[in-house]
């Protein structure tokens, strides 16, 4: 499933706010397939970067490429179109329909019609919402409510799938499940997890990509990050208190 | 609903003439007919989530288009048709002017109740014969007095003026065939997308749908069957006057919906049926009694039943009979 | 020559009515966000104080002093019994303020009757060249005037206009330095109720007083407010100045329903491109 080929490419990419430049010329490839975790301490320049890749930021300058096509004119709508999931960190889904609903809407624009039904079926099973399929996503505990949302994103079958902590607010155990749920998604598609729970990036297994100060400090495997001295000074120093 | 009470409203519709005095039966028509305009509203503001305070300005379109068209053809058919039409035309200007504009809600609204208040000055202005369109004299601040009734024609045979009853009918049949269009809409996939623009338009548009156009054919959908009703209404009367544009019209419709609650379709037809009715009760005291109580009316409302009267009665009444009774073995 | 003066100041009076009229719908709009669809109707009670007093033998100016203070006194009364529960709550405030027009219209109609006689435009006409301009008219501009310079001076000059700017941008922080933003609410919706006061009382001996006084002002001072947008002195003037220059242009060009209808058109097209109303232009604040 591996291959060579880069499904995102951003080329010198920066983003700058007054006096800040929150992303700095950041070269980054992803290549089709993959799964990425980007991580960084608060102020790396994290949410900034998924910001410009998810549409929600225009760049200051340099270039985001999905594919073959250039994502910085498009807004966030058009971003969905076009084959990329978001899923931002906090959960954002309609409190008011049920789960089911919740998936039906996001699968209705891709499949329609019957196709949609079965869509969402697969979706709920997936994610192990079945049981509460007609629940109210008002009703749901937090951790539920990200699957629902992460169902939305599956639904719409995306090449690339971005994910903003998945994890955040969830229990050991339903982070647990997510990172299965995540390995397997990745069968299906590319993926770039942005996070801060490092028990998580370790159990997703993949490739790291670390951000320092709106630049990328260093790129590897999660050890091949772990043994890195710089690293290591600027961030796996200290433990982060999970939110 | 239910087949059953779908039967039963349709049932009673059909006996009520023959019940009611024929003034009854006249008045519970135009009463059928502001339902209709009701129900637009609750389209566009129960299901759609826009507030719009320009359903008066298509019905009052729609009013002058049946007249102009009818005094210049002769064909009430035909007059209808071109209400709807005109009334969906102008909404379908507005609506994408605003939509497409990505205009805020309130913003919307505003803008809606501008256009009524222009129609209204600019309509009260053309008493001059000059102001015509064919035939047809827009008569000012009185009007158009000499509307054709609403007839039937079929091909090959002389029209029919419908006589009360009939007419009764003709409006109920209206009435019940739009309610039941809307509901198919509602629970169309179209009808649920459009339940998830006005819960979280954004979140909605991230899903990749195009929220604008879903609003613009609600919202001319909205404003053809207003149209359609400003028709029904000039060719009931047999007149059509700036009045139908006033601010008080306009308020109305909104107080027709928020008393029956919106959101609901059926509940903006008993809303605008009760608050009339009221009206009709209390306008035989006089003008000024009628604004003071629908005035205070609207005010309660909205601090006390912000989700629409006629639903938090039901929700009492199912909190009341809900409440568990002692089975009668335990009685001693 | 004297018909180029009289042209500009005739310019000049219409924008100044429809900013006297309009400031205090913009102060309520500007430092809480809300429609007070019922500002019309303050306009008609200030238009009511004249005519009573008149009717009980003042002068003319008692009336116009009195009626701030009346329709504060009656701006409380509605901020603290419907308004203040509705606060955010834009849509819901608009509903509430209209069904309270229209109860207010009733009221006054059912005490006063429909129709009422004319107050005497007092003051007198001043020439200029061929034509004339009513001394009362140059006194509307000065009032005008006057409540804008009060307006900003109570804004920026006292200790309850910098409490209340701040209580507009953070309610919450206000509360935790000791105040109560409920007080401010309602101080502002009074100042915001005894301006349109002052404003109809000023009007009424140029336009007849009738219950419905109001109707004829309701749409022209909502839509200046809505393009001015929240930035209240600025943005009130601004659009004052464009909206009522439009009008009055019109007006000249052809009749004053033209006028009207010309101005109401040219704001929607205004608000389609400006988000922000014209405020847009000027910084946050008073």
């Amino acid at each position: 499933m591996r291959s060579t080929e880069a499904i995102l490419q951003t080329r010198r990419l920066v983003k700058v706010f007054g006096g800040l430049r929150a992303v700095d010329g950041v070269d980054f490839t992803l290549r089709r397939g993959e799964l990425r975790c980007l991580i960084g301490p608060n102020g790396a320049g994290k949410s900034t970067f998924f910001r410009l890749l998810a549409g929600m930021l225009r760049p200051t300058s340099g270039s985001v490429r999905f594919k073959d096509m250039d994502l910085t004119r498009l807004h966030p709508h058009q971003i969905a179109k076009v084959g990329i999931g978001i899923k931002s960190q906090l959960p954002r889904v309609y409190d008011q329909m049920t789960v089911a609903e919740n998936v039906w809407l996001s699968a209705n624009f891709r499949h329609g019609g019957e196709a949609a039904s079965a869509v969402v079926d697969r979706v709920l099973q997936e994610t192990r919402l079945s049981d509460r399929r007609d629940t109210r996503a008002a009703h749901l505990a937090h951790g539920d409510r990200q699957w629902v949302e992460i169902g939305m994103v599956l639904a719409a079958d995306p090449e690339l799938i971005l994910l903003d902590e998945p994890t955040a607010g969830m229990t050991r155990a339903e982070a647990r499940r997510t990172a299965d749920l995540v390995r397997e998604i990745n069968r299906r598609a590319s993926l770039i997890v942005v996070e801060h729970d490092m028990d998580f990036v370790r159990e997703l297994g993949a490739a790291v990509t670390v951000l320092h100060r709106g630049a990328v400090l260093a790129e590897g495997s999660i050890d091949e990050i772990r043994g890195n001295e710089a690293v290591r000074d600027v961030y796996l120093g200290k433990r982060h208190a999970r939110r | 609903m239910p087949y059953l009470s779908r039967a039963g409203v349709v049932l009673t519709l059909a006996a009520l003439p023959f019940v009611l005095s024929l003034f009854q039966v006249v008045q519970l028509t135009v009463f059928m007919i502001f339902s209709l305009l009701a129900l637009s509203l609750d389209l566009i503001w129960g299901f759609g989530g826009i507030l719009s305070f320009g359903q008066a300005a298509f019905f009052g379109v729609g009013g002058y288009a049946y007249g102009v068209v009818g005094i210049n053809t002769g064909l009430s058919m035909l007059a209808l048709a071109g209400a709807a039409i005109a009334a969906a035309v102008l909404a379908a200007l507005l609506g994408y002017f605003t939509f497409y504009g990505r205009v805020s809600d309130m913003y919307f609204a505003v803008i809606t109740l501008t256009v009524t208040l222009i129609l209204h000055q600019v309509m009260g202005t053309t008493a001059d014969p000059r102001y015509a369109i064919g035939a047809a004299r827009l008569g000012g601040y009185n009007g158009m007095t000499n509307v054709p009734s609403l007839a039937l024609e079929l091909p090959g045979r002389p029209a029919l003026v419908l006589e009360p009853v009939p007419l009764f009918y003709v409006v109920a049949a209206f009435l019940l065939c739009i309610l039941a269009l809307c509901h198919g809409l509602v629970r169309s996939p179209f009808g649920r997308v459009l339940a998830a623009i006005r819960e979280d338009e954004g979140r909605t548009e991230m899903l990749g749908y195009d929220v604008r156009w879903r609003k613009l054919v609600t919202f001319v959908l909205s404003g053809a069957i207003a149209g359609l009703a400003g028709g029904l209404f000039a060719g009931w009367g047999n007149f059509i006057n700036p009045q139908v544009f006033s601010l008080s019209q306009s308020a109305l419709v909104v107080i027709w919906v928020m008393v029956g609650g919106r959101g609901t379709l059926h509940g903006a037809i008993v809303g605008a049926l009760v608050v009339q009715h009221l009206t009709s009760y209390l306008g035989a005291a006089s003008v000024s009694y009628t604004s003071v109580a629908l005035g205070l009316i609207l005010v309660a409302i909205v601090l006390l039943f912000p989700r629409g009267l006629v639903p938090a009665v039901l929700g009492a009444l199912m909190r009341v009979l809900a409440r568990p009774r002692p089975a009668v073995s335990e009685s001693p | 020559m004297d018909l180029l003066a009289v042209t500009a100041f005739g310019i000049v009076y219409g924008v100044a009515t429809l900013v006297l009229l309009a400031l205090g719908l913009a102060v309520i709009f500007g430092m809480m966000g809300v429609i007070n669809l019922a500002q019309a109707e303050f306009l008609m009670l200030g238009a009511y104080t004249v005519l009573l007093a008149s009717s009980h033998g003042a002068s003319v100016w008692v009336g116009i002093a009195l009626a701030p203070i009346v329709v504060g006194l009656v701006g409380i009364v509605i901020e603290r019994t419907i308004i203040q529960f509705l606060y955010g709550r834009m849509l819901d405030t608009m509903l509430a303020t209209w069904g309270l027009s229209l109860a207010l219209v009733g009221i006054v109609t059912l005490l006063f009757g429909p129709t009422t006689e004319g107050i005497a435009t007092p003051l007198g006409y001043m020439a200029i060249g061929r034509y004339s301009i009513a001394h009362y008219q140059l006194f509307v501009v000065a009032v005008a005037l006057g409540s804008l310079a009060l307006t900003w001076g109570l804004f920026n000059r006292t200790r309850f206009g910098l409490v209340a700017r701040a209580t507009m941008q953070n309610a919450g922080m206000v509360a935790g330095l000791g105040v109560n933003p409920s007080r401010i609410y309602m101080g502002t919706f009074a100042f915001g109720s005894a301006l349109a006061g002052l404003g109809g009382a000023v009007m009424a001996p140029l336009t007849g007083v009738v219950p419905t006084f109001g109707l004829a002002f309701i749409a022209k001072i909502f839509i200046t407010v809505i393009v001015g947008g929240p930035v209240i002195l600025l943005g009130t003037t601004t659009a004052g100045g464009v909206l009522g220059l439009v009008e009055s242009a019109v007006s000249y060009a052809s009749t004053p329903i033209y006028g009207q209808v010309a101005m109401l058109v040219f704001a929607i097209v205004l608000l389609r491109l400006l988000p922000q109303g014209l405020s847009g232009f000027w910084r946050r604040g008073v």
